[in-house]
Formats: structure tokens, sequence, C-alpha cells
């Protein structure tokens, strides 16, 4: 399954953009969202934490996901 | 309607907020304004960039004040944000709300501003002479 990730704040240095395409193999979880890309962006596991966002929604680790979906990555917030 | 949320890529009126939550049923109304300073642990910082993932931050922000009624007494509420580059002195945030009485006023501002800090996904870099930091990223 093939995912498009939106990208904000450092994630969009992380990733080079502020899209990008992700293919999933195995599940389809966040869970394993957030491993696939920590293994092509290494530098998301030195970020002080980050979330996935699904529809706008924050996601738990559990959440299938599908291609349409609106999906971002959420780096530590710091609005205000 | 007794809310309002918006991001703003120009300089927010914090009069027109003021305003805005004002009713004759009010008695008191908090004003919470941040301002972009001019140091960050002592180093000299030149602007900062706001950055946000609006329809979220609109989704966020609505979650903070349908809380804020549930929780306050409170009659109207108000919550602007900036985006974009920002200059020291310039306003980032201005939140507003009015109440019957002060103390509801006073501690569901704080409630929003505080909890905006945790959960709205906006971010704001520093920057600096000799480079920029996205803020709160790292450890």
């Amino acid at each position: 399954m093939k995912v498009n990730v939106l990208a904000f704040g450092i994630a969009k240095d992380i990733f080079g953009g502020s899209s990008i395409a992700v293919e999933l193999t195995g599940d389809d979880t966040t869970a394993n969202l957030k491993s696939t890309l920590e293994t092509a962006y290494p530098r998301l596991k030195q970020l002080a934490s980050y979330m996935v966002a699904v529809n706008n929604e924050y996601a738990n680790d559990t959440l299938p996901l599908s291609e349409r979906d609106e999906i971002a990555i959420i780096p530590p917030v710091s609005g205000g | 309607m007794n809310t309002q949320i918006e991001l703003h890529t120009e300089a927010l009126n914090v009069q027109a907020c003021i305003d805005w939550v004002m009713s004759p049923e009010s008695g008191g109304i908090d004003v919470f304004i941040g301002t972009v300073r001019n140091a960050t642990q002592g180093k000299t910082v030149q602007r900062l960039e706001f950055e946000a993932y609006e329809p979220m931050a609109i989704s966020e922000l609505n979650k903070i004040t349908q809380q804020v009624f549930a929780q306050w007494p409170v009659q109207k509420v108000l919550v602007h944000h900036r985006t974009g580059v920002l200059q020291i002195g310039e306003v980032a945030v201005v939140i507003a709300v009015s109440a019957a009485h002060r103390a509801a006023a006073f501690e569901a501002c704080r409630y929003i501003i505080d909890t905006l800090k945790q959960t709205v996904p906006i971010w704001k870099k520093e920057v600096f002479d000799d480079g920029e930091v996205w803020v709160a990223a790292h450890p």
C-alpha cells in the first residue's frame, strides 16, 4: 500500500519536502508507518517525540491506515 | 456564535479581539497576548517563523474551546494565531475570554494557552545570526 504523508516543522526538513510517498509493506498500522519512516529517515528518532495524525486527528499506533487517509507527521508542537 | 478561532498571515488586531468578546453580560475580560521575544536562553533572536497544519490546528483549537465552555461559565472565547514570519515585538497569539466574573475568565484563558502549547499543530522556528532551530523539536 502506498500512502502520502504530509510533513510540518522539522519533519519537513528531515523528509526534504512537505510531503512524501511511502510504500508500506506488512501491516497497515500507524506503528508500521512510523517504523518504516524511521528506517528511511533515522533523524526522526532523534526528535523529542512525534505523533502521526490521520484525517486531522492524533492517531494511536494500532490505527489502520488507508490510501485515502490524510496522514501527517506531527513533530513536537511549539505554538503560542 | 460564542467562539472565534482564526489563523492569520497578517498582523493581529488586539483591540478588535477584545471588542469581539465584549458583551453586556460580561463583568470581566481576560486577554493573553503572546509576543516575539528578542532572545532565548541568552541568545539573540532575529525573527520567528510560524507554520501551522491549518485544518488540524483549527480542529484542535475547537476542542480546547469546547472544553473551556464545559468547565467554566464563560461567555465568549477568541483565539487568533499568526503564521508566517514575525519580527521582534510582534503579536503571535491573542486569546480573549469574557465571563460574568473574573475567576472563570482568568482560569479559562490560562487553560487555553497552556493546552494550545501542548496539542495544537503549530510550530515556531527561531532564527539567529548563525542559524535556526525548530523550538522543542529535540530533547
